[in-house]
């Protein structure tokens, strides 16, 4: 593996990151703007032994995917956005049965069929669970090419400690942006060993490979017994209240600025830049940056209440402004909200105003 | 009698002596079937095939949605819940993940013929090294019986209550043996019943060949068993079992709609 970087684009960076991460199972149906994973990952599984499915729909990959999760094996599958309405299903079947998965979600315009815009319009979706019954998935959100090859090894990681699906959820931008990436696993990235190690109390391999007197295993989320739905119930809350030690943000700029702009993805290195010009111009804004969706990092984002204002920017009609307002609930802080339209790309240059306006503002 | 006292008394006691004794692949739990249903005769058969070939320790079953919900229950095998109709797309999943291990889907006629229809197909035309069970009985059973994709046509459900009519566009009775067989992948497809003892020794013969297909990495392989439903049918047993040979095997014709090992065969005998 060269450390040299590499000229790629994002969604080749998530398929090199899942490859590099032990990725050895790939299940996904085509769809506009994430083609680069599947046809990366169909050149390049078969080299390292691993299996690549083009699916019939996205329902029964993300079913596929439930069978090889559910082995324990490292798998994913990715999409966009309405791709990702038809794997709900099975997104709520693993949560449910505790089976690990990555999910990609390329985000493109909705709703309905949309366009094949930018967008982050399924946050929502993403952060709230999506499927059916109570559950969630860890949300991760990457704003460059370097991140979707950086996080495929958290999201793997996440994935097999918490036995839970794992959304990497971008958007058209930086699914086809190409920058340069250096293919280098991060400093604390899991081995196969280690992710194969996670799964062994529960994966399915046919109770022979566990020795004699082996019991057979069962993974399943039906439970028709009374209260033993309730029991499961409470025991996934547990397994959610863990995973918001996982939660991540950027601080940049933050600690002289009076107002700090809120975003994620690519419409935070889009008001990174705009937030650098207006810098210059004597203003004294910053920017938050969730890395996670789900858990939001609302404990940082808290800390930096006093004394500050807030605006959220993001490629929606509001989404994560709600959770932005939920985390500063009791602050008396101001929040204010800029919606870029899904569908659109902008420049810089189209969030100068909003965050100009927003710091004049009492 | 409860679960526990029939388990009880199944034990051989002073002076009696064991004349029939269960095979180890399935438990000796009470099933939760109806009485007359052929769920029973089905795992029976399955579970003995898995033990004669001697997979049992790594076979992998893939449960569906319905009354076959809780197969896994009276399996000694790893199972796996599947989402209503996805069954073959999981075990596809299992199967690409685990090479080593034997996988089956075990699924009734809604599940399979009717919301997971392409899943069943297309699992089955990429030749996925599984084994297919498809439990025929015409109905709906856990949900009450409602129409099916092979609810023959005239036969009253809940949700055909004039008696399911070409004429209204409610369709007719879908046949998946013959589907199957239209496939690339499919390596062995054969319609059983399951309503005399003659038909059942010829439903284990095929349940083995469709295993034995996987075992070979042939393909994909499938056995469409036509099963009594008394309950829904609002019949008793016997009644339900002559439906099956008088109603079902003239619409489903039993037999084999193809053999890949048989057509080698043939080509070698015809050089």
């Amino acid at each position: 593996m060269s450390h040299d970087r590499i000229l790629i684009k994002g969604n080749e960076a998530v398929a090199f990151g899942a490859l590099d991460a032990g990725c050895r199972c790939y299940f996904g149906y085509p769809i506009t703007p994430q083609n680069e994973i599947p046809e990366t990952m169909s050149l390049r599984l078969p080299e390292c032994g691993g299996q690549f499915v083009q699916a019939e729909s996205e329902v029964a990959a993300i079913n596929m995917l439930l069978g090889a999760g559910a082995c324990g094996i490292p798998a994913m599958t990715s999409s966009s956005s309405c791709g990702i309405s038809l794997m709900q299903e099975g997104i709520s079947y693993m949560a449910g049965s505790h089976i690990p998965a990555v999910i990609v979600n390329m985000e493109r315009g909705g709703p309905g069929l949309g366009d094949i815009g930018p967008s982050q319009g399924d946050y929502f979706q993403a952060v709230k669970g999506g499927g059916h019954g109570d559950h969630r998935n860890l949300v991760l959100a990457p704003s460059t090419a370097q991140e979707c090859y950086d996080m495929m090894f958290r999201a793997f990681a996440l994935a097999f400690k918490y036995a839970n699906p794992v959304m990497l959820l971008g958007d058209a931008i930086v699914a086809q942006i190409k920058e340069p990436v250096r293919r280098q696993p991060p400093a604390d990235a899991l081995s196969p060993e280690a992710l194969a190690e996670l799964a062994a109390p529960w994966r399915m391999e046919g109770y022979g490979k566990r020795g004699p007197g082996a019991k057979p295993r069962l993974l399943k989320s039906v439970y028709l017994a009374e209260g033993a739905l309730a029991a499961r119930n409470r025991l996934l809350m547990e397994k959610y209240a863990a995973m918001q030690a996982e939660a991540c943000a950027e601080c940049w700029n933050t600690d002289d600025a009076e107002l700090v702009v809120v975003a994620f993805g690519s419409m935070a290195r889009i008001a990174r830049s705009a937030i650098r010009k207006l810098r210059e111009e004597g203003l004294k804004a910053g920017l938050f940056r969730p890395k996670t969706l789900y858990p939001f990092p609302a404990d940082a984002l808290r800390a930096l209440a006093p004394g500050r204002r807030f605006l959220v920017i993001e490629q929606n009609t509001g989404q994560m402004v709600e959770d932005v307002r939920l985390s500063l609930m009791g602050e008396n802080a101001r929040v204010d909200w800029h919606g870029v339209m899904p569908g659109l790309f902008i420049g810089a240059d189209a969030l100068e105003d909003p965050i100009r306006q927003a710091c004049k503002e009492n | 009698m409860h679960a526990h006292e029939l388990e009880q008394a199944l034990v051989p006691q002073d002076g009696e002596t064991l004349v029939f004794d269960t095979n180890p692949v399935l438990n000796e739990r009470v099933t939760h079937y109806c009485p007359g249903c052929h769920h029973g005769i089905a795992h029976r058969l399955v579970s003995e095939v898995l033990h004669e070939l001697g997979v049992a320790d790594r076979t992998i079953l893939v449960a569906s949605v319905g009354c076959a919900t809780f197969t896994y229950d009276y399996f000694n095998v790893d199972g796996l819940e599947a989402p209503h109709g996805r069954a073959c797309a999981v075990a596809t999943g299992v199967r690409r993940a685990r090479p080593e291990s034997v996988v089956f889907t075990y699924q009734g006629d809604g599940d399979m013929g009717a919301i997971g229809l392409a899943e069943s197909i297309h699992a089955a035309n990429r030749g996925e090294l599984i084994t297919g069970i498809f439990i025929n009985n015409t109905v709906y059973g856990m949900t009450g019986g409602q129409m099916a994709p092979t609810t023959l046509l005239g036969q009253k459900t809940t949700t055909s209550p004039r008696g399911r009519d070409m004429a209204r566009h409610e369709g007719g009775p879908i046949r998946m043996a013959e589907l199957m067989a239209q496939l690339s992948g499919v390596a062995y497809s054969e319609r059983c019943a399951l309503d005399s003892v003659k038909h059942v020794r010829a439903a284990k013969k095929a349940l083995r060949k469709a295993f034995e297909v996987q075992l070979q990495g042939l393909g994909f392989g499938f056995v469409e068993l036509l099963s009594g439903c008394p309950t829904n049918w609002h019949m008793d047993p016997v009644s339900a079992n002559k439906r099956i040979s008088e109603a079902m095997i003239p619409v489903f014709p039993l037999g084999v709609y193809k053999d890949v090992t048989a057509q080698a065969e043939s080509e070698v005998q015809h050089g």
